[in-house]
């Protein structure tokens, strides 16, 4: 029986390591805990002992190679037992079993149809449906399920036709490990719908075979597009988004800029933007509204007193949400170098951990381009995010003294996506309304 | 909370610290001592890393010889670097437990412990990951962090500069940091312009470094080995 070698996880947030070495060559035989290969990751190198006794069969993983945590890079068995010919070899991966008689496939849990239906039961029922209540799954898995006491039936599968493959088990085993019931939904990205693990959960729908001389390329995603990748997919699997939309008008505000533009410029070394008046109308608002700046744990409701807003920071290479800690305390005029700061240190690399993270809400601007407006995923834990979108001059009605006129104004639409678990519809369209009234009706200039 | 042994073994050279490390490496896997966290100083030597490239070693043989400086390969991770007397080095032999078993967390808890001993002398330093990983003063390397890790037991470790003669570092690319990006390496005394007591450091950096561990300190004259 062969024993899979996995690219092992050095931490929480590590997605890959480089195998810099292997210790033993294939043909020779390893205790179980003997060194077998070192590998290196951020720098720092790590022994990885083998997982069993026995012969190493197959290196699957060369040095230098950079994989992904959990991939297979090598396979263990007894000694004469070839490699991949093995009758029992454990079908490596669900992908390579393609060529087979075509049988119903069962909706792949990666695209759920209908986002409002809970995906969790959903799954289980395709297993059943795929397979007329008998688990399709290999003498691996249920090998592992045997040695792990975990009745297959439990576990959804991902694979072709919801076959159970060793990544769902696995995946299964180690979330059952901490916490045994899908109670813990909370904060964790890990959550309810079973797509494989966390690491790696992208590769885990069966990828469109390409054959070769087809035109195209294939560029392994960057450790920033993965981690951006599981991040926005393990949102959505977590909060129920709605999203609600307001007109805002930005015509005070575009004419005290338009006053004060030049000094400020002078004084501060930065531009005057929309933005620093949009986070102090959001602070504002989360202070009204308590819920806004709040996640879920569990069964619990966290409320936050600090106001830290996280900027989304568009970059070459991808997307960053850096943190004004405790925003609250800054100006418009703080506001304004903070969040300047952060975006030029972000696009130059130099932002630390601590200013990438504890944020509390964030707010994300598509007007760049001159987007009109968006729905914007929510920064889990949060349980919302305020979208801007370009702010353009429009003919408007306005009431004057002498009746209605056509005024041209400077109107802005924004967004807000919430979590409708814990906010209701009409608290969220009363947190935009406020945001709508300050910006509408303050006179910034006494707090710039 | 766990206890670590700690001792300050002054001047030792490269080759026979190494070979204690790798003695208490396998001890501690085996659990036959406790965490253990060693601080000495090397005589000028220059070492390589698993990652190393030779031509981050800018000297020939016979320069580096008459310079009095040892050459060394080691097991860690990283690049080129180099220790010499008032460099404070830091090996951590400590076994990460379950909740702390993440290589970018350690590295995150070494820089911690550098940031706040060099803090305890009005330095303020700050941690850069990745490529530039270690303890940084502007555009200027206080500590370098090279770490091997075998079973979830921590080997090699962090060097501080603290009265290091810099100059030895132009014999190499210290980590492949090129002084033409506008990177160099500082030390605690030319950051102060004034004498920093060795001892000091060792007392600052022992403390902070039970505190960001959780380990219960005990200074050691004679190792459990």
């Amino acid at each position: 029986m062969a024993t899979d070698v996995l690219m092992p996880q050095m931490g929480e947030s590590i997605a890959e390591g480089t195998i810099v070495k292997w210790l033993k060559k294939v043909g020779d035989s390893v205790q179980r805990d003997e060194p077998l290969l070192e590998i290196s990751t951020d720098k720092v190198d790590a022994e990885v002992p083998s997982p069993a006794a026995g012969v190493l069969l197959e290196i699957l993983g060369k040095e230098g190679e950079t994989v992904g945590v959990n991939a297979v890079i090598g396979r263990l068995g007894e000694a004469g037992e070839a490699g991949a010919s093995a009758p029992a070899a454990a079908a490596p991966a669900p992908v390579v079993e393609a060529p087979k008689p075509p049988e119903p496939i069962a909706p792949t849990p990666a695209a759920p149809p209908v986002p409002v239906a809970p995906a969790v039961p959903s799954v289980p029922v395709a297993n059943e449906e795929a397979s007329g209540g008998k688990v399709r799954s290999s003498p691996l898995v249920r090998n592992i399920a045997r040695e792990h006491g975990v009745n297959l039936e439990e576990v959804p599968g991902t694979g072709l036709g919801g076959r159970v493959t060793k990544e769902d088990i696995l995946g299964f085993i180690e979330r059952g490990k901490g916490t045994s019931a899908p109670v813990a939904v909370s904060i964790t990205p890990a959550a309810p719908v079973p797509v494989a693990a966390p690491p790696a959960p992208i590769a885990a729908p069966p990828a469109p075979v390409f054959a070769a001389g087809d035109r195209i390329t294939i560029e392994p995603m960057t450790n920033m597009r993965r981690r951006i990748a599981e991040n926005m997919l393990a949102s959505r699997r977590t909060s129920a988004h709605v999203t609600t939309f307001f007109e805002v008008d930005f015509t005070n505000i575009a004419r005290l800029r338009d006053r004060v533009k030049k000094s400020f410029e002078a004084q501060n070394g930065t531009k005057l933007t929309f933005l620093p008046f949009v986070i102090k109308a959001t602070i504002d608002a989360l202070k009204a509204l308590p819920i806004v700046n709040s996640s879920v744990e569990g069964d619990n409701i966290v409320y936050k007193h600090d106001y830290n807003i996280g900027i989304a920071v568009a970059l070459d290479w991808g997307l960053i949400v850096p943190v004004i800690k405790q925003a609250d305390a800054l100006s418009i005029t703080g506001l304004a170098r903070a969040s300047q700061d952060l975006a030029t240190r972000a696009r130059a690399k130099q932002l630390k951990p601590d200013e990438i993270s504890g944020g509390t809400f964030s707010i994300t601007n598509f007007g760049l381009y001159g987007g009109y407006t968006a729905t914007p995923i929510i920064n889990q834990p949060q349980v919302a995010i305020l979208g801007m979108g370009g702010i353009h001059k429009k003919p408007w009605v306005i009431e004057t003294p002498d009746g209605d006129a056509i005024a041209i104004r400077h109107i802005g639409v924004m967004s807000l996506s919430f979590d409708h678990r814990i906010i209701d519809g009409a608290v969220g369209d009363q947190f935009l309304a406020h945001i709508k009234k300050t910006i509408e009706t303050t006179d910034f200039s006494a707090l710039l | 909370m766990e206890v670590c042994q700690s001792r300050y073994l002054g001047l030792t050279p490269y080759g026979e610290a190494h070979e204690l490390q790798k003695q208490l490496v396998e001890k501690r896997k085996a659990d036959e001592i406790p965490d253990t966290f060693l601080l000495l100083e090397h005589p000028h030597v220059i070492t390589l890393g698993r990652a190393a490239d030779r031509a981050n070693i800018l000297v020939d043989e016979t320069t580096r010889t008459q310079f009095g400086v040892e050459l060394h390969e080691t097991g860690r991770g990283g690049d080129v670097t180099f220790h010499g007397p008032g460099q404070l080095v830091g090996y951590p032999i400590i076994k990460l437990m379950p909740g702390r078993q993440d290589i970018r967390r350690y590295v995150r808890d070494l820089q911690e412990v550098l940031i706040r001993t060099a803090g305890d002398f009005g330095v303020t330093a700050e941690p850069r990951g990745g490529e530039f990983v270690g303890v940084w003063v502007g555009n200027e390397k206080l500590a370098a962090i090279g770490i091997r890790i075998s079973r979830w037991v921590t080997m090699h470790g962090f060097a501080l500069n603290v009265a290091t003669d810099l100059n030895y570092f132009r014999l190499i690319v210290p980590c492949g940091i090129k002084p033409e990006n506008g990177h160099g390496v500082i030390s605690l005394e030319k950051l102060l312009d004034r004498p920093v007591e060795m001892s000091e450091v060792v007392k600052s950096a022992e403390r902070h470094f039970g505190e960001v561990f959780e380990r219960q300190m005990r200074q050691t004259e004679i190792f459990a080995i």
